[in-house]
C-alpha cells in the first residue's frame, strides 16, 4: 500500500504545481480574453487535474473538475464567452479543487454545498442564457436516452487486415477473441486470397474474417475493438437486425440475399441460377460463380441469426413474469418465518453439539441467507420512477409561482423495498413542495442575489451500508436560523438564552404548526407538513436532517432502511425481558458499572472519549421491576444526528431480525416498532430508537 | 351459509374464570394454547399481558381477570389462552384472552338464551351478549368484539382523554 | 512464465503506477527512464511488450518505437506508445513508427490492463 500511498504524493504535488498554473493563466486571460492558448492551456490544466484524480482515487476532485473542464471546452469552442463572472468561477473553482486536495490530506472530506454552488454557477454560464423568454429556454433534465441495455443486435462485421497487418506488432487473433467476448459470435475465416506458395509471405497477413456478433453492444462498442488497427485493416460494420423487430415477424434472410448484401454475388449472376432447383448454395457453387467459402459464411450468417431467433423467443417467453404483490408479500412472509425456524434450528444445534447435525445447520444456514436475500430483491424497486414523477410538479409549480426552477436527478437507479418507496412518495412531495416555495426565490431575487435566474432542485439517491440516502438539496435562500429562533420563542418552545446550535434550531421545522412563511400560499406554508414528514419518515425508520446555509440552499437527507422486511439487530436484555434494536443505528457498547453511575446520579450523562453522551434507563423507562444488576451496559446510538445512550443490563449479540407488526391493538404504541420472534420461540420487542430519542 | 348455521345451532365456547363460567361464540375462537411466555410491552396497562408467538405471529394476549376487575391469579396447569378473531376498526385480527381453564362446547338454542341482566353482574353489561341457562347454571355469553373495541384497547393505553375529547366532538 | 513488459518513461510516478499496476495483473516489468535507457535494456534481455511514453529525453519515444522493431526479435512484439489527449497526432506518427497501438493519458488502472490484454497473448 506503500505504493499507492506515494502515487498520491506525486499526484499530489503535480496538481497543486497545475493549480499555480491555472491562477496565473486566469489572470493573464483576464487582461486578454481572446487569448486562445490561454484557454487551451486552463483546459489542459483542469483535464489533466480531472483525469489523473480519477486515476489515483481522488473522485471527488475529478467529479468538480469535470464541470469546470465542461465549462472550459465550451469556452474553447466559443459557446461560452470569456467573462467577468467565467474568470470569477474559475478562480473560486481552484481554490475548490484546492481545499479538496488539502482537505484529501488531512483524511476529512469537504461539505458538498459550495462545490455544488459552483457547478450550477458554471452551468448557468451556458448560452442563450441572457434575457427574453424564459420558459423556451427552461432547461428540464435532460431525457436520457432509454436504451434498453438488455436489447441484442446483430451485426455483420467483416475484418480485412491489410497484408502488413503483423509489423504493427497485432495479433489479429486477439481481436477476434475480443470480439468474440462482446456476444454471441459465429466466426468464420477467409483465406481465398492466400496465394500460391511460391509468392507466399510468411509475415504477411492474408486472412479476412466474417463475424456475425449478438451483442448488447453499441456499434462504438465493437468498433473501439479495431481502435488500433483502423488505418491497418478494412472494416465494415452493418447492423443486421434489430432487437425491436418482434422475433415472430423476423423470417431468416434467404443465402441469395446475404450474398447480395454482401456484396459477394451480383444479382444477375443470382437471378440465373435461380431457375434451377437445387439449393441456391450449392447452385452458386457449382455454377463457380462464387468461392465456396462465401457460401460457407452466409450459410453461418443464416444459422447464426435463426440461433439468436430462438434465443430471443425463448428469452422474451421467460425474461420476465408478473406477479401480484401479495404474493410476493406471503414469500416475504415465509421466508421470514424459515429465518426463525433457522433461528431455532440453531439454537437447538449448538445445544445438541452433534457433529452431523451441526454440518447440516450451517449448509441450511447459508441456504435460508441466500434464499432471504433473494426473495428481497424480488421486493427492490428503482427509486428513478418516483423521482421522474416530480418533474411535472415542479414545472407546474414553478409555473403556477413565477419561478424558473430546474429539477435534475441523480442515482435513480437506486433500488429500495417496494413498501419504502411506496410510503416515501408524500415526504418528498411535501419537500419539492417546500423547496419551490419557500426555497428558490424569484429570478428577479436571485439576480439580485448574484444567482442564476434558474433555480435547481436535485434529487439524488445512493447507498451507504444498510441504508438508503435520498438527498433533496435546492440553491435557494435556504434557512434563516433567526427567523426560526425568533419563531420559537414566540411559540414558547425555547427562551431566549438558550444556546443552539444551528442543527438544533432546525429541529424546530419538524415541530408540529411550525411555519415561518410571511404569507400563506396555497403550496405550503400552514405548517402542515414538515411534522408530518418526519413522522412518515421515521414510521419507515428512517430519520431525517437538514442542511443549510442561509442564502445557498438547503439539502434534507432522507435515510431509508433498504427493507422493512428484515433487519440486522443488536439483542440486549433487561432482566428476563429481551429487545432489539437496530444495528444501523448503533455506534458502541460501554459499560456502565454501579459506582460511575452513581457518580452522575440524577445526571443521565454519560463521558465517552470526552464527548458528552446522554443516556436513558430503559429499566425505569419500561418500568420493569427487577434488582439493577452490578455491571450495566449502554449501547451508544445515533439518531438524527445525535448520540444517545440507552441502559441495558447486557448486550447479547447480533440478530437477524425479522420484522413482524404488533398488530392494530398496539396501533398508538410509542417507543416500540415491532416485534421479532427468537430462536426460543419467544418474543422480542423491537426498539424505536427514534422515538424512545425525544 | 355454513356460518349461518352454525351461528343457528348456537354453539359456544365456555371457560371459567374466578368460578364464574363465560362463554365464547365458537365462530370467533381460533384454538385454544396451553400458557406459554409471554413477552411484556413496556408501558401497557395491567391487563394487557403482553404478545406470544403464534407460528410465526405476534400475538397480543389480554388477562380476561384483570380486564373484569377481578384479582390476578397464579399459572396452573390448567391456564390457557383462547385465540380469538375479532374484528378491530373492520380489520380482522387475533387475540389472545388467558383464561383460568377451557370447560367445553356447549350448544344453546335460542330458547335457552336470556337478556343480558340489568343489574347484578360485576361486569358491564355492555359486553354481555346473554345470559345462556344449562343445567340450571348461568353462563355470562360474552360479545367479545364489545370487549375488544378499538376504544376499549386504546383506553388502557394512556390516551383516554384524547379518546374523550374525540367522541365529544363527534356528539357536538 | 509471466510475460515481461518494459515500461519506458521518464517521469517517476507514471513508471511507478504502470510497474504497480502491471505487477498486480501478473506481469513482469522492467522499468526504463528513457528511450536510449531503453533500448540497452531491451537488447540485453527478452521482453515481451513495450509501453513507452511519447517526450523522453535522450530518444523520444517515436525513434524508440523506430529503432526497436528494426530489432529482428522485436519486429512483432506488441508497443504501445503513451500519449495525451493534446497530442492527437501523435498517435499516427507513432503507429508509422511500428507502434502496435496507444493508451491516451490519463488513464486508469483497469484501462492499462486492458489495452496490454488487448495487445498481448
Amino acid at each position: 500500500m506503500n505504493d499507492a500511498v506515494q502515487h498520491i504524493e506525486v499526484y499530489r504535488q503535480e496538481a497543486e504545481e497545475l493549480l499555480v498554473e491555472i491562477e496565473e493563466t486566469v489572470l493573464d486571460l483576464e487582461e486578454n480574453p481572446d487569448d486562445t492558448e490561454a484557454i487551451n492551456k486552463l483546459f489542459r490544466a483542469m483535464h489533466t487535474i480531472k483525469g489523473s484524480g480519477a486515476m489515483f482515487g481522488f473522485d471527488e476532485i475529478a467529479e468538480f473538475t469535470h464541470h469546470v473542464e465542461t465549462t472550459l471546452d465550451k469556452v474553447r469552442n466559443g459557446d461560452i464567452p470569456v467573462s467577468r463572472e467565467l474568470i470569477d468561477l474559475i478562480l473560486l473553482s481552484r481554490d475548490r479543487i484546492n481545499e479538496m486536495l488539502n482537505a484529501a490530506q488531512k483524511g476529512i472530506t469537504v461539505t458538498q454545498e459550495a462545490g455544488e454552488t459552483i457547478i450550477a454557477s458554471l452551468n448557468a454560464l451556458q448560452p442563450g442564457k441572457t434575457a427574453g423568454n424564459p420558459q423556451q429556454e427552461k432547461k428540464t433534465a435532460p431525457a436520457t436516452p432509454t436504451r434498453d441495455p438488455e436489447a441484442e443486435n446483430t451485426y455483420r462485421i467483416r475484418f480485412s487486415p491489410h497484408q502488413d497487418l503483423f509489423l504493427s506488432g497485432t495479433e489479429p487473433a486477439l481481436i477476434i477473441e475480443e470480439l468474440r467476448n462482446l456476444g454471441q459470435a459465429t466466426i468464420v475465416a477467409q483465406w481465398k486470397d492466400i496465394p500460391p506458395f511460391s509468392s507466399f509471405h510468411p509475415e504477411s497477413c492474408y486472412l479476412y474474417w466474417d463475424i456475425i456478433l449478438t451483442t448488447s453492444k453499441t456499434i462504438n462498442e465493437i468498433k473501439d475493438v479495431f481502435i488500433f488497427v483502423e488505418d491497418n485493416c478494412d472494416l465494415s460494420i452493418e447492423l443486421l437486425d434489430d432487437d425491436q423487430i418482434p422475433v415472430d415477424e423476423k423470417e431468416p434472410k434467404k443465402i441469395g440475399e446475404i450474398l447480395l448484401e454482401r456484396n459477394d454475388l451480383k444479382p444477375e449472376d443470382l437471378q440465373g441460377v435461380l431457375s434451377g432447383q437445387k439449393r441456391i448454395g450449392e447452385l452458386l457453387v457449382e455454377a463457380k460463380i462464387i468461392d465456396p467459402k462465401l457460401v460457407e459464411s452466409a450459410l453461418a450468417e443464416q444459422q447464426h441469426v435463426r440461433q439468436v431467433a430462438a434465443k430471443q423467443k425463448e428469452k422474451q417467453a421467460a425474461s420476465s413474469i408478473r406477479v401480484p404483490a401479495d404474493k410476493l408479500d406471503t414469500l416475504v412472509d415465509l421466508v421470514g418465518e424459515m429465518v426463525t425456524a433457522q433461528a431455532r434450528l440453531n439454537q437447538k444445534a449448538s445445544e445438541l453439539n452433534h457433529p452431523d447435525l451441526t454440518l447440516i445447520t450451517e449448509e441450511i444456514e447459508r441456504l435460508v441467507a441466500g434464499l432471504r436475500d433473494n426473495t428481497m430483491s424480488l421486493r427492490m424497486l428503482q427509486i428513478g420512477v418516483t423521482f421522474s414523477s416530480f418533474k411535472r410538479l415542479v414545472r407546474d409549480l414553478s409555473n403556477e409561482l413565477g419561478k424558473e426552477i430546474n429539477l435534475t436527478t441523480e442515482g435513480g437507479e437506486t433500488e429500495l423495498d417496494k413498501t419504502v418507496i411506496e410510503r416515501l412518495n408524500d415526504p418528498l412531495v411535501h419537500i419539492i413542495r417546500n423547496s419551490i416555495d419557500h426555497g428558490i426565490e424569484s429570478p428577479e431575487v436571485r439576480q439580485k442575489a448574484g444567482k442564476p435566474k434558474e433555480g435547481t432542485i436535485k434529487l439524488s439517491a445512493e447507498h451507504s451500508g444498510a441504508h438508503v440516502a435520498i438527498r433533496i438539496s435546492d440553491d435557494g435562500a435556504g434557512l434563516d436560523t433567526e427567523v426560526i429562533r425568533a419563531k420559537a420563542m414566540e411559540r414558547g418552545l425555547i427562551t431566549s438564552d438558550e444556546n443552539l446550535t444551528d442543527k438544533d434550531i432546525f429541529q424546530f421545522i419538524f415541530a408540529p404548526g411550525f411555519s415561518t412563511a410571511k404569507s400563506v400560499t396555497d403550496v405550503s406554508g400552514r405548517g402542515v407538513g414538515m411534522d408530518v414528514v418526519k413522522r412518515n419518515v421515521e414510521s419507515l425508520r428512517g430519520t431525517i436532517e437538514i442542511e443549510s446555509q442561509k442564502g445557498n440552499g438547503t439539502t434534507i437527507t432522507l435515510k431509508l432502511p433498504l427493507t422493512l422486511a428484515i433487519i440486522d439487530g443488536l439483542m440486549v436484555n433487561i432482566g428476563n425481558d429481551y429487545f432489539i434494536l437496530p444495528l444501523s443505528s448503533v455506534e458502541e457498547c460501554v459499560e456502565l458499572d454501579k459506582k460511575k453511575a452513581d457518580k452522575v446520579k440524577g445526571r443521565n450523562i454519560l463521558n465517552v472519549r470526552g464527548e458528552v453522551v446522554p443516556y436513558i434507563r430503559l429499566r425505569d423507562q419500561f418500568e420493569i421491576q427487577q434488582e439493577r444488576p452490578e455491571l450495566e451496559h449502554i449501547v451508544i446510538t445515533e439518531v438524527n444526528g445525535e448520540r444517545i445512550g440507552f441502559v441495558v443490563d447486557s448486550v447479547i449479540g447480533g440478530h437477524q431480525t425479522v420484522i413482524k407488526s404488533l398488530g392494530p391493538a398496539f396501533k398508538d404504541i410509542q417507543d416500540i416498532s415491532g416485534a421479532t420472534i427468537l430462536g426460543d420461540g419467544t418474543v422480542a420487542l423491537i426498539l424505536d430508537v427514534n422515538k424512545l430519542a425525544r | 351459509m355454513k356460518e349461518q348455521a352454525a351461528f343457528e345451532t348456537g354453539q359456544f365456547l365456555t371457560f371459567k374464570l374466578d368460578e364464574e363460567v363465560y362463554a365464547l361464540d365458537i365462530l370467533q375462537v381460533r384454538e385454544v394454547l396451553d400458557y406459554t411466555t409471554i413477552t411484556k410491552v413496556p408501558k401497557m396497562p395491567k391487563f394487557m399481558r403482553g404478545v406470544i408467538n403464534l407460528r410465526g405471529g405476534v400475538v397480543p394476549v389480554i388477562d380476561l381477570r384483570l380486564k373484569f376487575g377481578l384479582d390476578i391469579a397464579d399459572n396452573t396447569v390448567d391456564t390457557c389462552i383462547i385465540i380469538m378473531e375479532i374484528t378491530l376498526d373492520g380489520e380482522t385480527t387475533l387475540l389472545g384472552a388467558l383464561a383460568d381453564s377451557v370447560q367445553e362446547v356447549i350448544t344453546l338454542d335460542s330458547g335457552q338464551i336470556e337478556p343480558p341482566p340489568k343489574i347484578g353482574t360485576r361486569l358491564n353489561t355492555e359486553f354481555i351478549k346473554g345470559m345462556g341457562k344449562k343445567n340450571d347454571d348461568f353462563i355470562i355469553l360474552l360479545d367479545i368484539d364489545r370487549v375488544f373495541s378499538s376504544e376499549e384497547l386504546s383506553l388502557v393505553q394512556g390516551d383516554h382523554e384524547q379518546k374523550e375529547e374525540l367522541s365529544q366532538a363527534h356528539m357536538a | 512464465m509471466s510475460k515481461i513488459i518494459m515500461t519506458a518513461d521518464d517521469s517517476a510516478s507514471i513508471r511507478q503506477m504502470v510497474g504497480f499496476t502491471l505487477k498486480q495483473a501478473g506481469y513482469d516489468v522492467i522499468e526504463a527512464v528513457d528511450g536510449r535507457d531503453a533500448l540497452s535494456k531491451i537488447t540485453n534481455s527478452t521482453i515481451h511488450m513495450l509501453l513507452t511514453d511519447l517526450n523522453m529525453p535522450n530518444m523520444d519515444g517515436i525513434e524508440l518505437i523506430k529503432q526497436v522493431r528494426a530489432l529482428p526479435d522485436y519486429r512483432f512484439m506488441p508497443i504501445i506508445l503513451l500519449t495525451t489527449e493534446s497530442q492527437a497526432e501523435k498517435k499516427q506518427e507513432g503507429k508509422a513508427a511500428g507502434a502496435t497501438g496507444w493508451i491516451i493519458k490519463p488513464f486508469k488502472p483497469d484501462q492499462l490492463v486492458g489495452v496490454v490484454k488487448k495487445v498481448l497473448k
